[in-house]
């Protein structure tokens, strides 16, 4: 499975785009204008097409918006859309500290002005064995991590979601324990593969999506892949994290896609794309085998699932 | 007081009420108005119908024993059966769309996935019920004997409730309210055969 080279736009041609965005749309909307990703997908949908895996269709902008997995805003799948126009997602900082340099908060827009945002297209495998194309825009969280400037003893990264009872309902119901907790190996954290999102089909990311700012890891588990991102922490230790906590022998720490490895529930052989009728065979490492597979090359993966 | 005739008189509204769902559904589905994944919520949907007509079912039998709608009771059988046809939807739904006949990986998620199991079971203990439903069938085996046949619809809701419960990932609430309404029931029938012994014989 290919992705990387081609699957990148150049941040220069984004640059451009946004030459064009800035000089096609209204003044006012100028103004809110910021350097998180914006691009205009709407002229031109061959920036993600061609990208795309020959097997994979683009998911449309209505499924990957109105069908998500984010209990903050409520457990049906539909409650994130409806339940998430209160969440204010501006101003935002991130905290940055653990076993770090020096230990900061600092604001999104200038994290976003000292990185390249660009165009990734992945598929996204719930661990509910349902799945989606999703053409992303961010920036690989490795250009954050040279930025926080970790420690050498720093070996996993810890990620938190904010906490905002009173904008995000779900977060009133101890569903889970909150705030929600997600957390990657250094050199996971690393790869490539790996970004941080802060807009979707051109767009900011939309609420539900996990405004402002999420991670991204296409060859694990969506359940990984931690929204609304307001805290990284550096640790030496593995970090907790929420459904591990909640459900340790359902769910693991690494939570890589393994058609292999079956959830105790149900089989994760096969998925549903969202918008096709029959399922297909999930992959190994959701594709991504030959990006990923030497990361795991000494762990054994019914044990570490 | 409500009488027979009144229950009865009221069949034609709750068969065509019970019956609409499964209707709009499949309409949905065919227009592609069911939503994202379709064939998620018409599963979902299916057996969550067919879940509570089981408690309905349930709760006709408690119900009967006040006086004044004591006749309640000639409506259990027509739910009864619309319990067992939501069920058989959700399982060809089951089997036909989501898994496309498939058999040898559905008879392996029968065997290896508890809930799954639970669901199926469920469904097998109905196929007795729901065959042996008619006036004919309750003469030719006997009161007694069909009356046992049909204890087996506590089985029934209590698998199936657990079903729904090992389903879900987080937030049982929906799944425990069901069980606990199972559970009253039956502790209800419980408590009505211990404290009036004299009376069964």
């Amino acid at each position: 499975m290919k992705i990387l080279g081609s699957e990148i736009t150049p941040y220069k041609i984004y640059l451009n785009r946004r030459k064009f965005i800035k000089g096609s749309l209204a003044s006012a909307m100028l103004a809110t204008f910021t350097s998180s990703a914006f691009a205009n997908h709407d002229s031109d949908l061959s920036i993600y097409t061609k990208n795309l895996n020959e097997n994979d269709k683009l998911n449309s902008y209505k499924e990957i918006t109105t069908y998500n997995n984010f209990y903050e805003f409520g457990t049906h799948k539909k409650h994130p859309h409806l339940n998430s126009g209160n969440f204010k997602p501006r101003p935002w900082t991130i905290k940055i500290d653990g076993l770090v340099k020096k230990p900061q908060t600092f604001d999104l827009e200038k994290i976003l002005s000292n990185v390249t945002i660009e165009d990734r297209v992945y598929r996204l495998r719930c661990v509910e064995a349902w799945s989606m194309v999703i053409p992303w825009q961010g920036f690989q969280l490795s250009e954050l991590i040279k930025i926080a400037e970790p420690l050498s003893s720093a070996k996993y990264v810890q990620f938190v979601t904010v906490f905002r009872p009173e904008e995000m309902p779900g977060q009133q119901k101890r569903t889970i324990i909150w705030p929600y907790r997600e957390g990657l190996r250094m050199d996971e954290a690393m790869n490539p593969l790996t970004i941080l999102a802060t807009g979707l089909y051109g767009h900011e990311i939309p609420n539900q999506n996990g405004a402002p700012i999420r991670l991204v890891v296409p060859w694990k588990y969506g359940f990984k892949s931690i929204k609304s991102i307001v805290e990284i922490r550096f640790l030496d230790t593995q970090p907790e994290t929420s459904w591990e906590t909640l459900a340790p022998w359902e769910y693991g720490f690494y939570a890589n896609v393994n058609p292999n490895v079956n959830h105790p529930r149900w089989s994760q052989g096969t998925e549903r794309r969202i918008g096709e009728f029959k399922r297909r065979e999930t992959l190994m490492f959701n594709g991504y085998e030959e990006e990923v597979a030497h990361l795991y090359k000494d762990l054994d993966l019914t044990k570490f699932y | 007081m409500f009488s027979t005739k009144n229950f009865n008189r009221s069949k034609p509204v709750l068969f065509i009420l019970i019956l609409f769902p499964s209707l709009l559904w499949a309409f949905q589905f065919v227009t592609g108005n069911l939503g994202v994944n379709p064939i998620e919520k018409l599963m979902d949907e299916l057996g969550l119908m067919a879940l509570r007509l089981i408690i309905i079912t349930l709760m006709i039998t408690t119900l009967s024993n006040i006086k004044s709608i004591k006749s309640i009771v000639v409506l259990r059988r027509m739910i009864g059966l619309f319990a067992f046809y939501y069920v058989c939807l959700h399982f060809s739904t089951y089997i036909v769309l989501d898994h496309f006949l498939d058999m040898q990986f559905i008879i392996q998620d029968i065997i290896k996935r508890p809930f799954i199991t639970f669901g199926f079971i469920s469904f097998l203990f109905l196929v007795p019920l729901a065959s042996t439903s008619t006036n004919n069938m309750i003469k030719r085996l006997g009161f007694k004997l069909w009356k046992k046949i049909h204890y087996l619809i506590y089985p029934v809701a209590i698998l199936a409730s657990m079903h729904f419960y090992v389903l879900v990932r987080a937030d049982k609430t929906e799944p425990v309210i069901y069980m606990g309404i199972i559970i009253l029931l039956l502790l209800h029938r419980i408590f009505k055969r211990l404290t009036r012994p004299q009376l069964a014989q």
